[in-house]
C-alpha cells in the first residue's frame, strides 16, 4: 500500500502526502474511498449483466442480441396493442355501428367524442382553432354553419377527402381569380364587393354603385352564391348573405379574393388518420356545431 | 526606436519572419475570396479575414521594432519569467465573452416567454441566437478562461516560462478572432446546423490551426518543466487539448461546396452522422466542460484553500476512468431513435460506469477542503468554487440517471435536459470559473486582494438565487411536459394536444428568464469588480512575499 | 514496487501521457462508430427514399440557416405516445441524404419528421409568416423575410454536385437540370414536372409560397416541409424483416 515517495506527514489531518509540490500545492496519500470503490464496481457488473441481456456488441456481420430479445420496435408493437386492447369494445363498436346509430349510444358517442376531441388537438386544431373557433380562411366548427354541409355524412365526406386536397375523392373548384385573371375589372370589382356587403346589410359608402354591383353579381356570382346570395354547398361558396365571414367582410378582404381568388385547401385525412380516428372526429366536430340533422 | 536600432544583432526570428509572410499570404487569399464570395456575408467574413491578416503583420513587425535585440531570458535570477500577457488577455476576454453570452442566454430565455421579442428580425430570431448562446458561453468565456488558466497553471506548476515568443499570442488573438467568426457567422445564417459545431468550414479550419498551436506551446512548456512530475491539472488539461483536437476533426470533416461559399456538406450522413455528432457533442460535455475544469479545480482550489489535494491515487484512477469512460457515452443523447439499439445499450451502461468516476473528481476536490471548512465562512471565492464542485457532482449524478432508457424517454426532447445542461454549465462550469477569475485577477495583475470581498458575496448570492430559479423551473417545466406529451385519458387517448404543452411552460419560462436576469447581474458585479482590482487595487508590497499569493517576477 | 508507483511513466514523460491519452479515448469512438459503417441492420431496406429535389435541397439548407433544429425534431420515437401523435416512428433510412442530419435535440415545437401533406401550403405560408395569427399560443418566431427573399439559384447544381461526390445518387442529368427543375417545382402546371416526378418519385410541383411571380426562400422551405416523412409506404413497411 505504502506509496514509493513517502512524504512528510501532514500535520492537519495526520496522512502522509506523497511528496511532490508543485508551485506550493502537495498531495496526500489517502487511499480511495471504501465506498467510492464499491459502488464503482457496483455500475460495472450492473453493466456487464445488461449486456447479457440486451442488444449491446457490435461483431463482425452482427451484434450481441442479449438474452432477452429486447427491441425497441417491438416493444412499441406491444404496447399499441396493449392500447388497442384496452380500447378495443368500443374501437370495435366504433369501427361497425354507422354514424347515426352512434350517436344513439351514450356510451359509444361519448367514447367517440373523447377520441375525437384528442385527434383534433394536434391535427385540426392548428387551423380550426383550439375549440373549433376558425381563423381568417379557416372555417368556425361551431357556428353551424357550413360550407360542404354539415350532416354526419357531409362532414365525414370533408374530413377524410378535404377540399381542394391532393385526394381526387375532395370537394373540387374554387372561386375564379375575377381580378388576376382579367375576368373583372377594378371597378367592377369594387361595385360589386359593395354590392355583396350590402347583402348582409353592412354599410356601403354613399358613392357606391350599387346597381353596377348587382348587375356584375347576376352575370357573374350568382350561379355559385346564389341569386340572393345564400350560397351553394355543392360548391362550396359561401352563403354572402349572413354574418360569417371566412375571409373578413372589410372591403380590403373581399376585392383582395376577388382579385386573387382564394381556394383554401382543406387537406384529407384518409391514409394519414385510420377510419375510426376519422369517425370519431366526424362525430366530434359535427357535435362541435351542433350538428345538422340529415 | 532609436535604441532598437542601436542594439547589435538585432534580427527578426524565423517565427517573426516567417508568420508575417504567412498572414500576408493570408491577407491575399482573404481578398481574393472577398472579390469573388458568393455571397455577401462570405465576403464580409473574408474581409474580416484580411483585415486580421493585415493588422497580425503589423503587428508583428511593429513588436520586432519595439523590442529589445534579445528575445525575452526563460529565467531572470533563477527564477522562471513567466510570460502572463497572453494570460491577462484571456482572462479579461473571459469576462467579456461571459457577460455577452449570459445576456443572449437571458434574451433567448426572454424570447421562449414572450415570442414577440423575436422582431421579426433574421438575425435576432431565435433559431440563430441560440447557437450564439450556446458557443458564446461555452467556446467563448469557457474556452477563453481555459485557455487563460491553462497558460498560467502549466507555467507556474512547471517552472517554466511559456514555450514561444508569438505563438502565446497567436493562440488567443487566434482563438477570439475564431468566436468572432463564428459568432458573426450564426447572426449571418452561416451555419453548419450541427448542435456545438455550428462554425463553417473556414472557420473549422482556422480553429484548428490555432489548436494544434495551443497543444505544442501546452506540451512544449511541460517539456521545459522543472519539476520531474507533471502535475494533475496538467494530465487533465492535455486530455482536453487532445481530445478536443480529435473530435473537432471528426465531426467537422466537410467538402465546402467552393472556396468561394461558406457552405459546406458532411461527409457523414443520418444515422452515422447523428453518432458522430453527439460522440462530439457529448465529449465537448467531458473534455472542454469537464476535463478542461476540473483542471482548474486541481489548482485552484488546493492553492486558495492552501490545503493538499486530498488523494492521488484518487486523481490516477479517476482521471483513466473519466477519460475511457467518457468517449462511450455519446448515445445516450440518441436513445430511442434511429440508432440501432445496440448503441444505445452501450451509451447506456457506459454513463452508469462513469458516475463513480466523475464523483472521483468532486471527491477530491471537496475533500481537499478538509482542514479548511471554516475558509468557507470568510472566503466567498473558496465558497464559490466548492459550491461549484457541489454543482458537478450534483449534475454527474442526474446525467447518468437521465442516462437509463426509461428515465430518458421522459427527459429527452424536455426542458428537464435544459435544467440538467445549466445545473452543469451555471452551477460548476460557470462558478469554478468566477472562482479561477478572482483567484487570477489580483495574481496577473500584482494587486493585494480583490477590490471588494463583499461584492463577491453579492455575486455569490445573487447568481445562487438564480441557478436555483433556473434550475428547479426547468426540473418542473421538463417533467410537466414529459408528462403532459405522454399522458392518457382513461379511455385511453392522448390527453393534450402539443400547444397545451407549450402554453404550460409559460410560467416557468418567465421564472427562468428571472434566474437568467439574476445570473446577468451577478456577472456585472464581478466585471465591475475586476475592473475596480485592477485600476484601484492595492498593489503587492514589494519586499513581502506572500507564501499564498504568488508573486509574479517581470509579468509582461 | 507498488501498482501505484507505475504510474510514474506518465507523470513523468509528457509524450507517453500524450500517448496514453490518445489510445484510451480511441476505443470507445472506434467500437461504437466503425459498425454503423458495415453493419447491415444498421440502415433498414426500404423502398421510397430518394434524394432531395434542388428545391427541397434549397428548402433543406434554409431550414438549417434559421437554425429550426433549435426547436423541432425529426424523430418520432418508437413510444406508444409519440406514434399515436406524430405517425409510424423513424426509420435510419429515412434521413440517409441527411447532411447533416437534423434530428433535433429538443422539442420546444412538435416534430416535423411527418408534416409532408399535413397542412397546405397556404397555411405554412400564414404560419411562418406569423405563427400566432394562427395558433395563437404559438411562441415559434416569425420568419417574414422567407417570402420576400428571392431564391438563389445560381449555386444549386454546385451544391448538388458536392452531395454527388459524397455518395448521392444524383446523376449527371439531375445535377445538369438543377436550376430548371427548381422552377418547374415551384411552379403550378409545368408540363416539365411529369418528368421531375420520374426523376425524383412523388416530387409534387407547385407555388408552394403562393407568389407565382417569383421563386422565393418560402417556396423552397415549404416544398421541404411538404416531402417531410412522405417517401416511405409504411403499409409495406415490415419492422420484422429488419430486425435491428
Ligand atoms: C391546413 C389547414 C387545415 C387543417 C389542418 C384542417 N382543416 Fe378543416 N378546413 C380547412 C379549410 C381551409 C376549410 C375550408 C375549405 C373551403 O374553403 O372550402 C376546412 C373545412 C373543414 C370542414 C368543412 C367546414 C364547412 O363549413 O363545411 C370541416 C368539417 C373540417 N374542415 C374539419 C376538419 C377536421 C376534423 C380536421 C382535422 C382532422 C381539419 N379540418 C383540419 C383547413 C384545414
Ligand atoms: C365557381 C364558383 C364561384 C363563383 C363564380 C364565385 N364564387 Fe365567391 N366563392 C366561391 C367559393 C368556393 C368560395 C369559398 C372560398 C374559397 O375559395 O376557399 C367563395 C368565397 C367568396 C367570398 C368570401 C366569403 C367569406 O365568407 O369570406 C366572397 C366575398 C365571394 N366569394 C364573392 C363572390 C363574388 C362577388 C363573385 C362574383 C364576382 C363570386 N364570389 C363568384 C365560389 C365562387
Ligand atoms: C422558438 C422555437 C421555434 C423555432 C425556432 C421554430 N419553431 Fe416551428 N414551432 C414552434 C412551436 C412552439 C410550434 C407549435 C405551435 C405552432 O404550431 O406554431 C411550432 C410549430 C411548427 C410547425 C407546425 C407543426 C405541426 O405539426 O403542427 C411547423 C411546420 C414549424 N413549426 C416549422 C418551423 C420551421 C420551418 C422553422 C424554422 C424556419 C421553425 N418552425 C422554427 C417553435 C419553433
Ligand atoms: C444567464 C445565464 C443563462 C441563461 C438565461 C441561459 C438560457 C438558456 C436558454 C433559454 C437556452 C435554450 C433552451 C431551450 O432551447 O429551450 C439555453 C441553452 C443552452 N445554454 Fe444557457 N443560459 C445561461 C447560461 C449558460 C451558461 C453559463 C452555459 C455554459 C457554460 C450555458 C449553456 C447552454 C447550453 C449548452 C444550451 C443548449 C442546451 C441544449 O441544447 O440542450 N448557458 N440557455
Ligand atoms: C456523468 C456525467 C454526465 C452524464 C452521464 C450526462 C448525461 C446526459 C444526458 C443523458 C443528457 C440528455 C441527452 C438527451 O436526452 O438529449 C445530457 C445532456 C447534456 N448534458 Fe450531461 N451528463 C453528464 C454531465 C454533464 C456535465 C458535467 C455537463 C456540464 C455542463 C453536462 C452538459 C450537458 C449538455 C450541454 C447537454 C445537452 C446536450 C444537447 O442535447 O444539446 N452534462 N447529459
Ligand atoms: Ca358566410
Ligand atoms: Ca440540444
Ligand atoms: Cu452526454
Amino acid at each position: 500500500m505504502a506509496h514509493e515517495t513517502q512524504g512528510p506527514v501532514d500535520s492537519v489531518t495526520g496522512v502522509t502526502m506523497t511528496g511532490h509540490s508543485w508551485d506550493d500545492i502537495q498531495e496526500l496519500n489517502n487511499p480511495l474511498p471504501r465506498w467510492w470503490l464499491r459502488t464503482f464496481y457496483a455500475t460495472i457488473i450492473w453493466a456487464v449483466a445488461y449486456f447479457v441481456a440486451y442488444p449491446a456488441w457490435p461483431l463482425v456481420s452482427s451484434y450481441t442480441k442479449g438474452v432477452l430479445g429486447w427491441q425497441s420496435r417491438e416493444a412499441v408493437e406491444v404496447d399499441l396493442a396493449a392500447l388497442k386492447t384496452q380500447r378495443s369494445g368500443m374501437t370495435a363498436k366504433l369501427a361497425e355501428a354507422s354514424l347515426e346509430d352512434i350517436r344513439q349510444n351514450p356510451e359509444v358517442f361519448s367514447f367517440a367524442l373523447a377520441q375525437g376531441k384528442a385527434a383534433f388537438g394536434d391535427n385540426c386544431a392548428p387551423c380550426h382553432g383550439a375549440g373549433g373557433g376558425g381563423a381568417k380562411g379557416y372555417p368556425n366548427l361551431n357556428d353551424d354553419d357550413w360550407l360542404w354541409g354539415g350532416s354526419l355524412a357531409q362532414v365525414e365526406q370533408t374530413i377524410r377527402h378535404g377540399a381542394r386536397s391532393t385526394s381526387d375523392e375532395g370537394h373540387q373548384g374554387s372561386m375564379p381569380a375575377f381580378g388576376r385573371d382579367g375576368l373583372l375589372q377594378r371597378e367592377q370589382i369594387s361595385h360589386v364587393a359593395d354590392y355583396v356587403r350590402s347583402l348582409s346589410g353592412l354599410p356601403v359608402d354613399k358613392a357606391a354603385k350599387l346597381d353596377e354591383g348587382a348587375k356584375v353579381y347576376a352575370e357573374n356570382c350568382a350561379a355559385c352564391h346564389g341569386d340572393t346570395g345564400l350560397g351553394n354547398m355543392e360548391t362550396g361558396a359561401p352563403n354572402l348573405s349572413d354574418k360569417i365571414w371566412l375571409f373578413g367582410s372589410d372591403k380590403a378582404a373581399i376585392v383582395e379574393g376577388l382579385t386573387n381568388g382564394r381556394g383554401g385547401v382543406m387537406p384529407a385525412w384518409h391514409g394519414r388518420l385510420d377510419d375510426t380516428t376519422i369517425k370519431a372526429l366526424t362525430l366530434y366536430v359535427h357535435s362541435l356545431g351542433g350538428g345538422q340533422q340529415q | 526606436m532609436a535604441y532598437a536600432a542601436a542594439a547589435p544583432h538585432k534580427s527578426m526570428t524565423l517565427g517573426e519572419a516567417g508568420s508575417a509572410i504567412a498572414f500576408a499570404a493570408l491577407a491575399l487569399l482573404s481578398i481574393i475570396i472577398a472579390a469573388k464570395a458568393y455571397t455577401p456575408e462570405y465576403a464580409f467574413h473574408a474581409y474580416l479575414f484580411a483585415a486580421g491578416s493585415v493588422a497580425a503583420v503589423f503587428a508583428i513587425v511593429n513588436r520586432y521594432y519595439e523590442r529589445p535585440a534579445e528575445l525575452p531570458p526563460l529565467t531572470i535570477d533563477g527564477k522562471p519569467n513567466y510570460n502572463m500577457g497572453p494570460v491577462k488577455f484571456g482572462t479579461i476576454a473571459s469576462v467579456f465573452w461571459g457577460i455577452a453570452g449570459f445576456t443572449i442566454g437571458l434574451l433567448i430565455a426572454l424570447q421562449l416567454a414572450f415570442p414577440a421579442l423575436n422582431f421579426d428580425t433574421a438575425w435576432l430570431s431565435f433559431g440563430r441566437m441560440r447557437p450564439l448562446h450556446t458557443s458564446a458561453v461555452i467556446f467563448a468565456f469557457g474556452g477563453n478562461v481555459l485557455i487563460a488558466s491553462s497558460f498560467y497553471v502549466v507555467q507556474r506548476t512547471c517552472r517554466a516560462r511559456l514555450v514561444g515568443d508569438l505563438t502565446p499570442w497567436f493562440v488567443v488573438l487566434g482563438y477570439n478572432f475564431f468566436i468572432v467568426i463564428a459568432g458573426t457567422g450564426y447572426l449571418l445564417g452561416i451555419t453548419q446546423g450541427k448542435e456545438y459545431a455550428e462554425p463553417e468550414w473556414y472557420a473549422d479550419l482556422w480553429l484548428t490551426v490555432v489548436w494544434v498551436a495551443y497543444f505544442l506551446v501546452f506540451l512544449g512548456t511541460i517539456m521545459r518543466r522543472k519539476e520531474q512530475h507533471i502535475y494533475v491539472a496538467n494530465w487533465f488539461y492535455i486530455a482536453f487539448i487532445l481530445t478536443i483536437a480529435v473530435l473537432h476533426l471528426g465531426n467537422n470533416a466537410t467538402i465546402p461546396v467552393s472556396i468561394f461559399s461558406p457552405k459546406s456538406y458532411i461527409v457523414w450522413s443520418g444515422v452515422q452522422d447523428a453518432l458522430v455528432q453527439w460522440w462530439y457533442g457529448h465529449n465537448a460535455v467531458g473534455f472542454f466542460l469537464t476535463a478542461g475544469f476540473l483542471a482548474i479545480m486541481y489548482y485552484f482550489i488546493p492553492k486558495r484553500a492552501e490545503r493538499p489535494v486530498y488523494s492521488y491515487r484518487l486523481s490516477i484512477i479517476h482521471f483513466w476512468a473519466l477519460i475511457f469512460l467518457y468517449i462511450w457515452a455519446g448515445p445516450h443523447h440518441l436513445h430511442y431513435t434511429a440508432l440501432p439499439d445496440w448503441a444505445q445499450t452501450l451509451g447506456m451502461t457506459f454513463s452508469i460506469m462513469l458516475w463513480m468516476p466523475s464523483w472521483g473528481g468532486m471527491i477530491n476536490g471537496l475533500m481537499t477542503l478538509s482542514g479548511a471548512w471554516d475558509k468557507l465562512r470568510t472566503d466567498p471565492v473558496l465558497r464559490m468554487m466548492v459550491v461549484s464542485v457541489a454543482f458537478y457532482g450534483m449534475s454527474t449524478f442526474e446525467g447518468p440517471l437521465m442516462s437509463v432508457k426509461a428515465v430518458n424517454s421522459l427527459s429527452h426532447y424536455t426542458d428537464w435536459t435544459i435544467g440538467h445542461v445549466h445545473s452543469g454549465a451555471l452551477g460548476w462550469v460557470a462558478y469554478i470559473s468566477f472562482g479561477a477569475l478572482y483567484c487570477l485577477v489580483p495574481w496577473l495583475w500584482n494587486k493585494e486582494r480583490l477590490y471588494s470581498m463583499k461584492a463577491v458575496s453579492w455575486h455569490f448570492w445573487i447568481s445562487t438565487l438564480g441557478i436555483v430559479l433556473y434550475i428547479s423551473s426547468m426540473w418542473v417545466a421538463g417533467i410537466l411536459q414529459g408528462l403532459m406529451w405522454r399522458a392518457y385519458t382513461a379511455l385511453g387517448f392522448l390527453e393534450y394536444s402539443f400547444i397545451e404543452t407549450v402554453e404550460a411552460m409559460h410560467p416557468f419560462y418567465v421564472i427562468r428568464a428571472l434566474g437568467g436576469a439574476l445570473f446577468v447581474a451577478g456577472s456585472l458585479i464581478m466585471a465591475w469588480n475586476v475592473w475596480k482590482t485592477i485600476t484601484a487595487g492595492e498593489d503587492v508590497r514589494e519586499q513581502l512575499p506572500q507564501a499564498t499569493q504568488p508573486v509574479l517576477v517581470a509579468a509582461e | 514496487m507498488s501498482l501505484w508507483s507505475r504510474h510514474k511513466i506518465f507523470e513523468t514523460n509528457s509524450i507517453v501521457l500524450v500517448i496514453g491519452v490518445l489510445i484510451v479515448i480511441a476505443i470507445g469512438g472506434l467500437v461504437e462508430i466503425v459498425p454503423l459503417f458495415y453493419l447491415k441492420s444498421t440502415i433498414e431496406k426500404v423502398e421510397g427514399i430518394r434524394p432531395y429535389t434542388p428545391l427541397e435541397l434549397a428548402g433543406r439548407n434554409i431550414y438549417v440557416r434559421e437554425g429550426c433544429y433549435n426547436c423541432h425534431s425529426q424523430m418520432v420515437r418508437p413510444l406508444r405516445d409519440e406514434v399515436e401523435r406524430y405517425g409510424h416512428y423513424s426509420l435510419a433510412a429515412e434521413s440517409m441524404y441527411d447532411r447533416p442530419f437534423q434530428w433535433g435535440s429538443k422539442r420546444t415545437g412538435p416534430d416535423l419528421a411527418r408534416l409532408g401533406n399535413k397542412y397546405s401550403d397556404d397555411w405554412h405560408r400564414d404560419h411562418l409568416k406569423d405563427p400566432r395569427a394562427l395558433v395563437p399560443g404559438s411562441i415559434m418566431p416569425s420568419y417574414p423575410w422567407l417570402e420576400q427573399n428571392e431564391l438563389d439559384l445560381t449555386k444549386i447544381t454546385q451544391d448538388m454536385k458536392v452531395q454527388a461526390t459524397l455518395g448521392v445518387p444524383y446523376t449527371p442529368d439531375m445535377i445538369e437540370k438543377a436550376a430548371s427543375d427548381v422552377l418547374t417545382q415551384a411552379s403550378a402546371d409545368d408540363p416539365n414536372s411529369v418528368d421531375l416526378a420520374k426523376r425524383y418519385p412523388k416530387a409534387q410541383s407547385r407555388t408552394f409560397g403562393g407568389n407565382p411571380r417569383k421563386v422565393t426562400e418560402a417556396d423552397a422551405l415549404i416544398a421541404y416541409l411538404q416531402m417531410l416523412g412522405t417517401q416511405v409506404d409504411f403499409k409495406l413497411y415490415d419492422n420484422k424483416a429488419n430486425v435491428r
